[in-house]
């Protein structure tokens, strides 16, 4: 669609509730999805929370918009990122996660869980080969 | 400030799109009632979509853009219904926007 590829990574640093910045974000990686860009989702520290399974907000009186996390695939995110140290520092493995599926329609290519969790240093690359870095 | 719509003599608040303001209220009555408006009559091959919008809300939380959706219905009604020529003869003001509409759903996340 449009002939310059951006590599867009979006950094996810907060808890989910509490600040409106995981839904925000989540809403402005799903709206930029639309324009065919190299995406890629990042949850480091508390971020990590974000992803966690069996959320359960009734007591808050907030929506829970944990389920929407699984979405990201249909919106041809395919790269998401967990930082190890963030999970380990909080108790938390890959299995407390959800997973991500994607799959390509006209390949029928299919990638069951796009959930990675990477450390520091590959983080730290992927970083700096990403064009444009969101922080939330 | 919100305007209102009547279903079977309820009353229904929407939102100045004319969107429903609270999803829990919606009966299908409410889609054939906003489907006149737009001068649509409602047959199966809508409710399936109204009805597949539904259940993805149910299930992810957010109403689809359209191209997710054209994805999603292909993947679960078949691919000569997950395409943008047969959603939009069904939907003529955008299949997203509208059938999210009839379905009582908030507008889609995505449609810029």
């Amino acid at each position: 669609m449009s002939e310059i590829v951006k590599k867009f990574m979006y950094v996810n640093r907060k808890a989910p509730y509490g600040t409106i910045y995981a839904w925000e974000s989540l809403e402005v990686v799903l709206v930029g999805a639309a324009f065919d860009q190299d995406v890629s989702v990042v949850f480091i520290d508390d971020g990590v929370y974000q992803l966690t399974k069996g959320q359960d907000t009734k007591a808050i009186g907030m929506k829970n918009f944990s389920p929407t996390y699984r979405t990201l695939g249909d919106y041809e995110v395919k790269k998401v990122y967990v930082d190890q140290a963030s999970l380990a520092a909080r108790g938390l493995t890959q299995d407390d996660l959800v997973e991500i599926a994607w799959e390509d329609m006209e390949t029928e290519e299919e990638v069951e869980n796009i959930v990675e969790v990477i450390d520091s240093a590959h983080l730290s690359a992927l970083m700096n080969e990403s064009d444009v870095i969101f922080s939330f | 400030m919100s305007d209102m719509i009547d279903v079977d003599g309820k009353q229904y608040a929407v939102d100045e799109e004319g969107y429903l303001a609270n999803l829990n209220e919606w009966v299908p009555g409410i889609a054939g009632v906003m489907a006149k408006q737009d001068n649509l009559e409602l047959t199966d091959e809508h409710w399936d979509i109204i009805n597949f919008l539904r259940e993805y809300y149910e299930e992810y939380q957010i109403a689809p853009a359209v191209r997710v959706l054209t994805k999603a219905v292909g993947k679960k009604l078949g691919k000569e219904k997950g395409n943008s020529k047969y959603l939009y003869s069904l939907f003529p003001y955008g299949p997203a926007k509208q059938a999210c509409r009839f379905a009582g759903l908030p507008k889609p996340t995505g449609c810029v």
